[in-house]
């Protein structure tokens, strides 16, 4: 509530310094309005006027902004009886030379790629009068074939966010450019007599030709410097495991489409990774329930997505899993020895997997961890050249970095170096070591040695605080470049508008390093002019380049590989006389599926996706299985104290079933410091107790439980199904018995029981399928949507309260028992039912059904009775309790999709089948006197999912797609047994389970 | 006073509000509007005949008819009316690449789209919506642009509709019955205007 | 005056509904004198005070609603109807009693009406004043409440007749008109009389202005019977349909716990079972503070007590029958649903229910307790508790566990849903207290008619009515 301002009372004061504190503390959707609390306080206007005199008489102070709403309310209720009010005049600004192929209100498409950690993925990104505004898969792209993950869709509002870093910035002062250039000369200029002996570059993960063609050239220009590569979301085991197995480096990449096998030790390849798209997709194929059905083993430390989908799920300590793929390996006779007394629980797997995997030489794939032990990464190796799916289903090839290195040994050397006092220079470009480097590396107080540091990021981050000069980083929307996807594929990056804050590229930095200041452009179209000097006709190739967004056969060519002679002993001499070093408690760090390693702890869309498995938001917690809390006595949001080698962490705790017994799961990523006003302080960090060399999996943590709580925001908090049909799932032995065994669970009343006619549905009638066979949740959709349809952030708070906002809820539900559960997801948009409860009770028509059969929701004529949401089985419908949307954020506005209606406060809103594009669609085709095509029109949510598992279309035209997965035996309506008639279906979900196992 | 006088009073107060309600000190129709520059489309599309796309380049292939860029003025005023001071504005916008803020005359709420594209593909001409901008110097709005005026011809549109080659005349006339017509070109155009909520308001 | 018989007087032996004693002067003075008289007293002043303070927190709430939107407020999805719907239903139930005693009773010919129909068609407008806020304030966008009205607007559009909503807004408001207009037709004759007996000018004036010009002609009387009559004879149904409509905003609904057929008799029912409840909770103070034990004798009392018992027993039928159809409609959704309630996460607001609504009362089998005022104030308050619970019970425990267990959830009231329900008992007591300061709270002409004296009159007249 506001405290009205009186004017007479003397306004305390107030300065800049307080309002920054205010802000910066303010967080979460609380930081989408805090600047109107802030202008709510006494002296806010009169601080403003100093800061700003022009602005001054411009800011309402929300105390009138308040009343304004009051009278607002009045005066709609008195003028508003016509039903449109007086609108303020506004101005059409028209181009003074209008640009080509630029249609006012028609969005265009370009290609380009989203580096993560160095990967790129190919996209498309929807640009709309020169403002990128949703971003799409680029189906001619190996690495997405047209999906996307959660990241790349998020990636707008990174574009948009208003904390990044807007100015150079040196000492706190502001300067330019040219200041930065001369002073890095300067710092230069003292290294050449030494060539270059205190000279450092820290960058993540590099693939970037052009950019590893600047570093050789620094590096050659001053042969004694050190180029270091820290990436905390870097694959060292996958590395040290290749080396320890075959003896060279490699990387490896797996085809999912030839794969009847598959076996995940402790690998969530599903749910992340740089593969993650590409691999869903090739997974996905394989998961139409029929004869080519593929079959997957998890043996995991804490459910992921792809546990959660596997065929066989086991529940093992991350310790264990070497162990264990040692024993699998001994049971094929790929090591030369098993090891001694495998537990019983293991063995009668291990037996049946291994006759799987032999039965299917070739056609099987065995898949480590990216966190695990080297150990885990090259029996892999071993086990998938002795099945013989390498070259297969496995193809190693070159390693796709520039310059392939250990992350953690690069940092450690680094830290060394500095704390030597060998660095003097050391530029750290788009990287944020302050915060993602281990506790015992100490790297902000090791930083402080370093003569001149220098920092390139998007964020003023921690690293950038502790830096004499800060580079705001152009976003990858904003600069040109080029990467290799994750088997090799080179895109050329192009911006799709300038800079918002004149940021600088990596490239850009790199080339002052080089002492020949260039534009981004330049030096990516020098670098490839000149490597394609022989072919000739350049700008044709650029240009149909820039347009395909790949540059055709760069992927990565297959190599032949074999094993090393006694690869195994260094992990029989791991394991050697103990079963498995699992005494006691275990800590497993685990990437993040919303803010990955906290490089996105500042985006309120990802921050606000629920975490597929524990449909947690906005915070990270110790994750524990239901027995371990039991034994402990703990309960959910019971704040613990971990201990690990003398460093303490407080962390709430969050019971997942399934979850390993004495282990505990903690993401990454949280608890930043200057993140900026979302994510700062959102969970607790792990780096705090995390140590280089138990970089992923800690023994001997110690739990302290303490008095007190910590509320922690759900947005699903009943897990059981309550013996209700609602996803529904067979063997795919009893599918193949009875293709529509779904069908047969509910009794569905006769289409004639409803009072009302019938509707006619003369031209299309849109409809969707969703199959929960190879649907795994992973929130692609939910992200999309939530870019689509300008869906607000609404924050922790709010999200506890159960006013989550985003259109599409995937369900998740544990069955059978909470050791091992049964994990299904169920994605659930508006049904938009034939027989629709929420149509009916809407007392002024605001939501009515259309002639093509969509549940229409018209945000400007609902007066927010919330009878609909009521009466509406799936709760499907989303209130806007507040005003959610951010109206003042210049910034945001730019994000925002033209074509759908900003909502405000007090009205419903839902999913309507993306009805802009379905307009657009049928525009389009009625003004070329023909029906939308199969296809023409696709949703935001199917268009990313990388499963494919989303269908939508139109049930008019028999060749649809959908109308085809809607005729699939599997097919069934949620809740049918309503009468509702549900425009949305589902494909129930088969699993092929191991006749062995099965018992 | 008798409660037939209440009811009187009422049902007069209740009138009265419908007249305002529909006024155009609501509505804003038939207001002329001031621009930055006294563009006359009474001279450029009435006397000079300068065909609506030559300005409006995007009204058949987008939802927006399209406001000409100051280059479009240009290529005339670069001949003709050089040192016209009315037309200073226009070179000043082309000179220093700042657009003219010229000022929106139909101004639908921000949750209603409305595509152009489609209404001129079926036959509904601009004057229909526009009215005779060939007679006016300064342009106002013909129309209540009220949502009861769009349904008025998206529930019968044959009062409206014309041949697709008079969609750009001003002040065709209808060579018999309208209605006949009207029906008749309904049924050539295959037009079968939308009464859903979702095809205006998203 | 006398103050209660310790010993309760034998009722079986007709007794009378007025004191023996009484003469036309008598009745007129004794009532006439609360308004015209005894001016302000100390004890109305205190409670006016406080009723007027909560008025203002209401103001406060309201303010704070619009500015900041209802999310201030409890509710969520699932639960998107919590404390807004529950006082609604809550008042609109007090608000039966009225009309029901005024009108159905008139029709019935049940003379113990005479001396509380007039404060509790009184405490029905108000009741239902109350009630009036909460539909309008718990719209998202209240200053667009009247799109639910069907007029001729420029969106060229109905409001949607399929939606219980819509129906509401017609039974209510006709239930507040028509509801007024009898009140305030009884109220003309004893306006004219206070006309004539108020020494102050401005009284005169506006008792004379309310009057209408009221005579006492023969003429006058015999309209005002038939218009009252009439008036009786139009109120009638409403007392059954604006509860079985309001009912219908659940019944019509697929929530399970909404969706059942039993709920217009069982709504009317409780309807009025609360409406008697507050009745009585008003009358029993009443009567001690202002002595009117000569006009609302014990035997008025053990009326209302045995209607309360009788339409407590119906609302007890229809939690039986909820439970049975539960059962016997075989769908698991309705089964959960009951067991829910009884063993739910609200299970103890339930079992409080049940102990309100159906057990508490039960002592109003025994006529010791009926005629013991103690009690019956008690057994009042704790059934207007009661009544309160069960529609808690209905709207928020159905809601908060629907059909997909995702998207369950919990629901409670936060201090502004708090301060609204108690805002609204403010207007409520405010506009009580004015109505006994400045109205008659018992029809003196009417009470006349039951001096014996008048006897003769009454059988004249009441054949006159026909």
């Amino acid at each position: 509530m506001s405290d009205p301002t009186n004017p007479t009372t003397p306004t305390p004061a107030l300065d800049l310094e307080q309002v920054r504190t205010e802000l910066a503390s303010a967080r979460g959707r609380h930081y989408w309005r805090s600047l109107d609390e802030l202008a709510n306080r006494p002296g806010f206007d009169a601080l403003m006027a100093r800061e700003f005199p022009r602005q001054a008489p411009g800011l309402l102070d929300a105390v009138d902004r308040r009343q304004f709403m009051q009278l607002m309310g009045a005066s709609l209720a008195l003028a508003g009886l016509s039903a449109c009010t007086r609108q303020p005049a506004e101005t059409i600004m028209p181009y003074v030379k209008a640009p080509e192929d630029i249609i006012p209100g028609r969005p265009l498409y370009f290609a380009t790629a989203m580096p993560i950690g160095g990967i790129g993925t190919g996209l498309l990104v929807e640009s709309h009068m020169g403002r990128p505004t949703k971003i799409e898969g680029n189906p001619d792209h190996p690495s997405s074939l047209g999906a996307t993950d959660a990241f790349a869709q998020a990636s707008v509002l990174g574009l948009y966010d208003p904390d990044r870093s807007q100015v150079i910035s040196s000492a706190g002062e502001i300067r330019p450019w040219s200041a930065f250039t001369a002073a890095l000369d300067q710092a230069l200029a003292a290294q050449t007599a030494s060539g270059g002996a205190g000279l450092r570059i820290l960058t993540d993960n590099i693939t970037s030709p052009t950019l590893a063609g600047q570093i050789a050239a620094l590096l050659t220009k001053y042969p004694n410097s050190h180029w270091h590569q820290w990436d905390p979301i870097a694959r060292d085991s996958a590395r040290l495991g290749a080396r320890m197995a075959l003896g060279v480096d490699a990387d490896v990449r797996y085809r999912f489409v030839d794969a009847d096998v598959v076996v995940a030790l402790d690998a969530d390849f599903l749910g992340s990774g740089p593969a993650q798209v590409r691999n869903l997709r090739d997974f996905s194929v394989r998961r139409k329930p029929g004869g080519s059905m593929n079959r997957l083993y998890a043996v995991e430390s804490s459910p992921t997505v792809t546990g959660a989908r596997a065929d066989h799920r086991m529940a093992v300590k991350a310790s264990a899993v070497e162990f264990f793929a040692w024993a699998l390996a001994g049971q094929l006779g790929v090591a030369p020895q098993k090891p001694k007394n495998v537990p019983p629980e293991y063995a009668k797997w291990i037996a049946a997997l291994a006759k799987d995997l032999m039965a299917h030489r070739g056609r099987s794939i065995v898949v480590p961890g990216d966190h695990q032990s080297p150990g885990v990464h090259a029996l892999a190796h071993a086990l998938n050249i002795a099945l013989g799916n390498v070259g297969k289903t496995v193809i190693c090839t070159e390693p796709v970095a520039a310059q392939p290195v250990y992350s953690m040994a690069s940092l450690k050397e680094l830290v060394a170096a500095m704390a030597a006092g060998q660095v003097d220079v050391l530029l750290m470009l788009g990287t944020n070591p302050v915060a993602t480097a281990p506790a015992d590396l100490d790297f902000a107080a090791r930083l402080e040695k370093v003569g001149f540091r220098a920092h390139l990021g998007l964020y003023d981050d921690e690293t950038a605080q502790l830096c004499h000069w800060h580079i705001p980083e152009a976003h990858y929307l904003e600069s040109w470049g080029d990467v290799r996807s994750e088997e090799g594929t080179i895109s050329i990056i192009q911006p799709l508008i300038a800079p918002l804050y004149d940021g600088k590229s990596v490239l850009e930095v790199m080339a002052a390093a080089n002492g020949r200041p260039q534009s981004g452009y330049d030096l990516v179209r020098a670098f490839w002019g000149d490597k394609r000097k022989a072919a000739g006709d350049f700008d044709r190739w650029w240009r149909t380049t820039l347009h395909d967004g790949l540059i055709p056969d760069t992927a990565l060519a297959p190599k032949a590989i074999g094993v090393r002679s006694n690869w195994i002993d260094t992990i029989i001499q791991n394991h050697d006389g103990k079963q498995d070093d699992t005494e006691g408690l275990e800590l497993v760090y685990r990437l993040d599926s919303g803010v990955l390693d906290g490089r996105f702890a500042n985006n309120g869309w990802l921050q606000e996706a629920p975490r597929p498995i524990t449909k947690l938001t906005w915070d990270n917690a110790a994750l524990i299985s239901p027995a371990t809390a039991r034994r402990l006595k703990l309960q959910n949001e019971d704040v613990v104290e971990l201990t690990h080698r003398g460093r303490k962490l407080e962390v709430p705790v969050w019971i997942v079933p399934g979850n390993a017994d004495d282990s505990i799961t903690l993401a990454l990523g949280y608890g930043r410091k200057r993140a900026g006003r979302v994510g700062d302080g959102v969970g607790v960090d792990a780096n705090l107790i995390r140590t280089s060399d138990a970089a992923w999996i800690a023994a001997g943590v110690t739990l302290a439980k303490t008095p007190r709580t910590y509320p922690l925001a759900t947005t699903q908090e009943h897990h059981s199904m309550e013996g209700r049909h609602l996803v529904r799932e067979a063997t795919l032995a009893e599918y193949t018995h009875e293709p529509a065994f779904a069908r047969e669970l509910v009794e569905e009343p006769a289409k004639d029981m409803t009072m009302y006619p019938p509707h006619p549905y003369e031209g299309a009638a849109w409809g969707m399928t969703i199959d929960l066979a190879s649907c795994v949740g992973c929130n692609a959709c939910v992200i999309a949507c939530n870019a689509e349809n300008n869906i607000p952030v609404v924050g922790k708070e709010q999200v506890a309260a159960g006013r989550e906002m985003q259109w599409i809820r995937i369900d998740r539900y544990f069955e059978g028992e909470e050791t091992n559960p049964t994990i299904v997801h169920q994605p659930v948009p508006c049904m938009q039912c034939e027989n629709a409860p929420c149509e009916v009770v809407c007392p002024v028509n605001a939501t009515v059904h259309s002639s093509e059969g969509l549940n229409d929701m018209v945000y400007n004529r609902c007066v927010g009775t919330k009878y609909c949401s009521n009466n509406c089985p799936y709760k499907v419908r989303r209130f806007n309790f507040f005003k959610y949307q951010d109206w003042t954020t210049e910034s945001l506005k730019l994000a925002r999709n033209p074509d759908v209606t900003v909502r405000s406060y007090g009205v419903m809103e839902k999913c309507t089948y993306c009805v802009q594009r379905i307009s657009q669609a049928r525009i389009v085709s009625r003004r070329e006197d023909r029906d939308v095509r199969d296809g023409e029109v696709v949703t935001a949510c199917a268009q990313a999912c990388p499963a494919g598992s989303i269908v939508f279309g139109d049930l008019n035209d028999p060749e649809s797609r959908v109308a085809k997965t809607k005729a699939d035996a599997r097919n069934y309506s949620l809740l049918g047994d309503l009468n509702t008639r549900p425009r949305t279906t589902y494909l129930a979900s088969v699993r092929n389970p191991n006749p062995e196992l099965e018992s | 006073m008798s409660i037939f006088g209440a009811l009187f009073v009422v049902g007069v107060a209740g009138y009265g509000l419908n007249l305002i309600n529909r006024s155009s000190y609501v509505t804003q129709a038939n207001v002329a509007i001031e621009q930055p520059v006294p563009f006359s489309h009474r001279h450029h599309a009435g006397e000079l005949g300068i065909d609506c796309r030559y300005c409006h380049t995007s009204v058949e292939i987008g939802a927006n008819a399209g406001v000409p860029p100051t280059q479009t003025c240009m290529n005339c005023h670069r001949q003709i009316w050089l040192d016209s001071p009315t037309l200073e504005p226009v070179r000043a916008s082309y000179r220093t690449d700042v657009s003219i803020p010229w000022v929106k005359v139909h101004d639908l709420p921000d949750f209603v789209y409305f595509n152009h594209s489609i209404h001129v593909a079926k036959g509904v001409g601009c004057e229909t919506c526009h009215g005779r901008v060939d007679h006016m110097n300064l342009t106002w709005q013909q129309n209540s642009l009220q949502m009861e005026w769009c349904f008025d011809c998206h529930r019968n549109p044959e009062r409206y509709v014309r041949p697709k080659s008079e969609v750009f005349t001003m002040g065709w006339q209808p060579a018999g019955d309208q209605l006949e017509i009207g029906r008749e070109l309904v049924k050539a155009n295959d037009v079968h205007p939308k009464t859903d909520c979702d095809t205006c308001h998203r | 005056m006398s103050p209660p018989p310790t010993s309760p007087p034998d009722v079986t032996v007709r007794q009378p509904f007025i004191e023996p004693g009484h003469t036309f002067e008598s009745v007129t003075d004794k009532i006439g004198a609360i308004v015209l008289d005894q001016g302000v007293r100390r004890g109305w002043l205190i409670g006016f005070t406080i009723s007027f303070a909560l008025l203002m927190l209401l103001l406060f709430a309201l303010t704070n609603l619009v500015a900041q939107g209802i999310g201030i407020w409890g509710i969520n999805v699932p639960v998107a109807w919590g404390f807004d719907i529950v006082n609604f239903v809550w008042w609109i139930g007090i608000g039966h009693a009225g009309t029901l005693i005024s009108a159905i009773l008139l029709l019935l010919r049940q003379q113990w009406r005479t001396s509380i129909n007039r404060f509790a068609e009184a405490m029905t407008l108000f009741a239902v004043a109350c009630a009036g806020i909460y539909p309008i304030a718990h719209l998202g966008r209240p200053w667009l409440a009247y799109w639910l009205f069907p007029y001729p607007n420029t969106m060229g559009m109905w409001p949607n007749f399929r939606s219980p909503l819509v129906w509401d807004v017609f039974a209510v408001s006709t239930y507040a008109t028509v509801s007024f207009m009898f009140w305030f037709v009884g109220l003309i004759p004893d306006l004219a009389t206070l006309r004539d007996r108020s020494e102050s000018r401005v009284g005169r004036f506006i008792y004379g202005m309310l009057a209408m010009g009221w005579r006492g002609s023969a003429l006058h009387w015999h309209r005002y019977e038939t218009a009252y009559l009439l008036l009786a004879g139009l109120s009638t149904p409403l007392v059954v349909s604006v509860h079985t409509i309001v009912s219908f905003d659940f019944a019509v609904s697929v929530v399970p716990g909404w969706h059942a057929t039993i709920f217009p008799p069982y709504f009317v029912a409780g309807a009025i079972y609360a409406g008697f409840a507050m009745v009585l909770t008003l009358a029993i103070p009443l009567r001690r503070y202002y002595g009117l034990q000569d006009f609302i004798t014990l035997r008025h009392l053990d009326n209302m007590a045995r209607v309360m018992l009788a339409t407590g027993l119906v609302v007890a039928y229809g939690y039986m029958m909820e439970t049975f159809v539960a059962w016997y409609s075989a769908s698991n959704y309705e089964a959960f649903m009951v067991t829910n309630r009884f063993f739910g996460p609200y299970n103890k607001l339930y079992w409080a229910l049940i102990f309100c609504n159906v057990i508490a009362p039960q002592v109003l089998w025994f006529k010791k307790l009926r005629l013991h005022q103690g009690w019956l104030f008690l057994t009042s308050i704790i059934v207007s508790i009661g009544m309160w619970l069960e529609r808690y019970i209905i709207i928020v425990v159905s809601l908060h566990r629907d059909f997909l267990p995702s998207s369950w959830g919990m629901y409670a009231g936060t201090r502004w849903d708090w301060a609204t329900f108690v805002g609204t008992m403010g207007l409520f007591m405010s506009l009580l207290f004015l109505f006994i300061r400045f109205l008659p709270m018992i029809s003196i002409f009417e009470m006349r008619t039951m001096v014996p004296d008048a006897k003769v009159d009454e059988d004249a007249h009441a054949g006159g009515a026909h």
